[in-house]
């Protein structure tokens, strides 16, 4: 049972990792804008295909593609926030709501006109990695690492940079920020272009260990959601410990009772936590 | 000139009336039944169906479609289905993508009936999108003949027009059990995992039934949802002492099943999964599909034959396997896989069903398919006609393969099971 428990919590976390980026990258876009971007889903599947073309077709190492998926994701970020968010930015939640709904809609559309809703694999195995009794394949603990360096590099990024700390200052008082002569518009594209850009790194290592679809984006969207409430709306760092709370969870809870309890557990405890500390463990800035 | 070109027609008109004239009355008899022979000649039935182009069922759908695209291209280069009375049918398909959706089935079902007028219905792939197209068919009178719908209570709801070419789901994995007995006589212990679908759920609920008839402790019973990817829960819950692991669902789960298993380091005497195992395809997993244990309605090996069948006294209907199989590859340029027979299977029965019949007439081509009791490369074939269980399969049966490796470490699937046909002898899972 101890050893079931230990392997089983050893998954979860190190799953939880990458659910910490994706949630990272929602989180980000609400601190600094107070949007909540429903293309989050979408994006993450076009990290994990565009991994994939990159590996199927150019035979680049799915790890390396990460870099280009990455770039790829903040341009795409930069794109759907100059058509579809800035001009709504300052609008009731409602309207921003729509707008990120709508393009959610239109990469869903094309996604599965490009690409089917057939499965997909990225056929790239690193072996197992053996600890005593544990056994989990290697492509996890890479994916965690993986999930560490763009943590440490968003944080890098945020506070000991020019750019980071702009982001950082419109996130506390844009109205202040713009005063100072900081050009928020540009900062809000960034930090916009920023965010999808860890959805699209987080959909890249995520196809490195499971079979994607089209759609597969959508449950790490809704995982995201729950993390961002548990570790705090607009925290990046709390959303990395928040992912790693809720792979926790995932791995603690099939222990004791079906699988199929999982979710139920994880959306009781989002709802626990929005009645009892709305704003997160770590509070949101 | 005007006169003349009254003349002429005027002409043209009078050899006309004296030729008809004195042409002999069985002359004009026989061009009279000939018309219609004609018209016979040119008779195209409708065969409606949906495939899953995309989504989680596109790899043996894609199969099952191909091997009923080819019954279709051999019926009609053969001059047509020829009836006792001398006509001739020619077969059409007509066609949607299902998107493996079965809020989709229904509608198109209905749409493939009332507007392209099919008169003949395929099933989709896959028990669950069958049961919900097989109501439409008996709706609107149309016989379908399914193909990839195993689960058996799709044909245990009184539907008199629906018949199965598979064998049903409560004989899908019950030989694995007795091909684990065989293998270790001392196991005691399986898991269950299984996908939460209809034909997953009907497969193990008889397989939980037959192990524990046979003196096998079920240590693990647990379904997944459908489009699972992270099967790390239900592998970390898998006892280590288990002398199994059986079950899985369809082609993209439980092939990601397999691969989990094998990156875990599971070890276990045996593997055996569903559906995914006997797909060609299946290989791609590398050394984390030897050992896998897979049944399968149909297998390249098989050996059905014209002898076999008349030592039966059962008639012979169709191709030989070995037809069968370098038709398919000079078409598609792949292996069949039992989807691909499966397809082409459910295009055979119909054809036999409207010879026999001699007519495309539904009542009458229903009477021919409930007599029916055929030999085919694929196996056997008769359906059942009690009003309680219409058209459940009752004359196939499963064969079950192991992938092993090949002198040069190539892996290929071999037929273990059962013992008569079997083409190579089965193991024990290596230690991983």
């Amino acid at each position: 049972m101890l050893d079931q428990l230990i392997s089983s919590l050893t998954d979860g976390l190190l799953l939880g990792f990458v659910y910490g980026v994706a949630a990272m990258g929602l989180t980000l876009i609400w601190g600094v804008m107070s949007v909540i971007n429903l293309a989050h889903g979408p994006v993450i599947a076009m990290g994990m295909f565009g991994t994939y073309l990159l590996f199927t077709h150019l035979g680049v190492n799915p790890y390396l593609a990460m870099v280009p998926v990455a770039g790829a994701g903040l341009i795409a970020g930069l794109v759907i926030y100059v058509i579809a968010v800035h001009r709504v930015i300052n609008a009731p939640h409602l309207s921003s709501l729509l707008a990120t709904f709508a393009v959610n809609m239109i990469i869903i559309g094309v996604g599965t006109a490009v690409f089917s809703t057939s499965p997909q694999n990225i056929n790239y195995s690193l072996g197992s990695v053996e600890v005593g009794f544990l056994t989990f394949p290697a492509s996890r603990l890479v994916g965690a690492f993986g999930a560490i360096l763009v943590t440490a590099c968003l944080y890098l990024f945020l506070y000991f940079t020019r750019a980071g700390k702009a982001i950082r200052a419109v996130a506390n008082n844009r109205m202040a920020a713009e005063l100072m002569g900081i050009p928020s518009s540009r900062v809000l594209a960034l930090s916009f272009g920023l965010g999808t850009m860890m959805a699209a790194v987080a959909g890249g290592l995520i196809a490195t260990f499971f079979p994607f679809t089209v759609l597969s984006g959508g449950p790490y969207e809704l995982k995201s959601f729950v993390i961002c409430v548990l570790g705090g709306l607009g925290h990046p760092l709390g959303a990395l410990v928040g992912g790693l709370m809720l792979g926790g969870l995932e791995g603690l809870i099939p222990t004791f009772m079906p699988v199929s309890w999982v979710p139920v557990v994880e959306f009781g405890l989002f709802v626990l936590v929005l009645l009892v500390r709305p704003s997160g463990l770590f509070g949101a800035k | 000139m005007k006169r003349f070109g009254v003349g002429f027609v005027f002409v043209i008109a009078l050899s006309f009336i004296v030729a008809s004239l004195s042409a002999p009355p069985g002359a004009t008899a026989a061009a009279k039944t000939v018309k219609p022979a004609a018209a016979a000649a040119a008779k195209t039935v409708t065969i409606g169906f949906t495939a899953s182009k995309t989504g989680k069922f596109n790899v043996e759908a894609t199969r099952q479609i191909n091997g009923l695209h080819l019954w279709m291209e051999q019926v009609n280069g053969a001059g047509g289905i020829k009836l006792a009375d001398g006509t001739v049918i020619k077969v059409a398909d007509k066609f949607y993508d299902d998107e493996s959706k079965k809020e989709r089935v229904q509608e198109l079902y209905t749409k493939l009936i009332n507007t392209d007028k099919a008169d003949f219905l395929i099933s989709p792939y896959s028990s669950g999108l069958t049961d919900a197209s097989a109501v439409i068919a008996q709706q609107y009178n149309r016989i379908m003949i399914t193909a990839g719908a195993a689960s058996d209570s799709t044909y245990k709801k009184g539907y008199t027009l629906v018949y199965q070419s598979y064998t049903p789901a409560s004989r899908y994995l019950t030989g694995a059990v007795d091909i684990l007995l065989k293998l270790a006589p001392k196991a005691k212990k399986i898991a269950i995992i299984h996908e939460n679908d209809k034909f997953a759920t009907d497969v193990v609920k008889a397989l939980k039934i037959y192990a524990e008839k046979k003196g096998l402790n079920v240590a693990l019973f647990e379904g997944y949802d459908s489009g699972t990817a992270d099967f790390a829960p239900f592998i970390n819950k898998i006892p280590a002492d288990v002398d199994a692991i059986m079950g899985g669902g369809h082609f993209a789960d439980t092939t990601t099943l397999a691969r989990q298993l094998y990156e875990k380091k599971i070890n276990t005497k045996m593997i055996a999964l569903l559906v995914a195992p006997p797909e060609p395809k299946f290989a791609e997993l590398g050394d984390a599909c030897i050992s896998v244990v897979g049944s399968s309605q149909w297998e390249p090996l098989a050996h059905f034959t014209k002898e076999s069948a008349a030592k039966e006294g059962i008639t012979w209907f169709g191709p030989t396997g070995e037809e069968f199989i370098n038709a398919y590859k000079a078409k598609y340029k792949e292996d069949p896989s039992y989807h691909s027979a499966g397809g082409y299977v459910a295009g055979m029965i119909l054809q036999d069903a409207i010879m026999k019949a001699g007519s495309t007439d539904t009542a009458k081509v229903k009477a021919a398919l409930d007599a029916m009791n055929i030999m085919t490369f694929y196996g056997q074939l008769k359906f059942a006609t009690g009003p309680k269980d219409h058209g459940l399969q009752l004359g196939h049966d499963m064969v079950y393969i192991q992938w092993q490796k090949d002198k040069q470490g190539k892996a290929m699937k071999q037929v273990v099971w059962p013992l008569a046909g079997a083409t190579a002898s089965a193991f024990v899972c290596p230690a991983r």
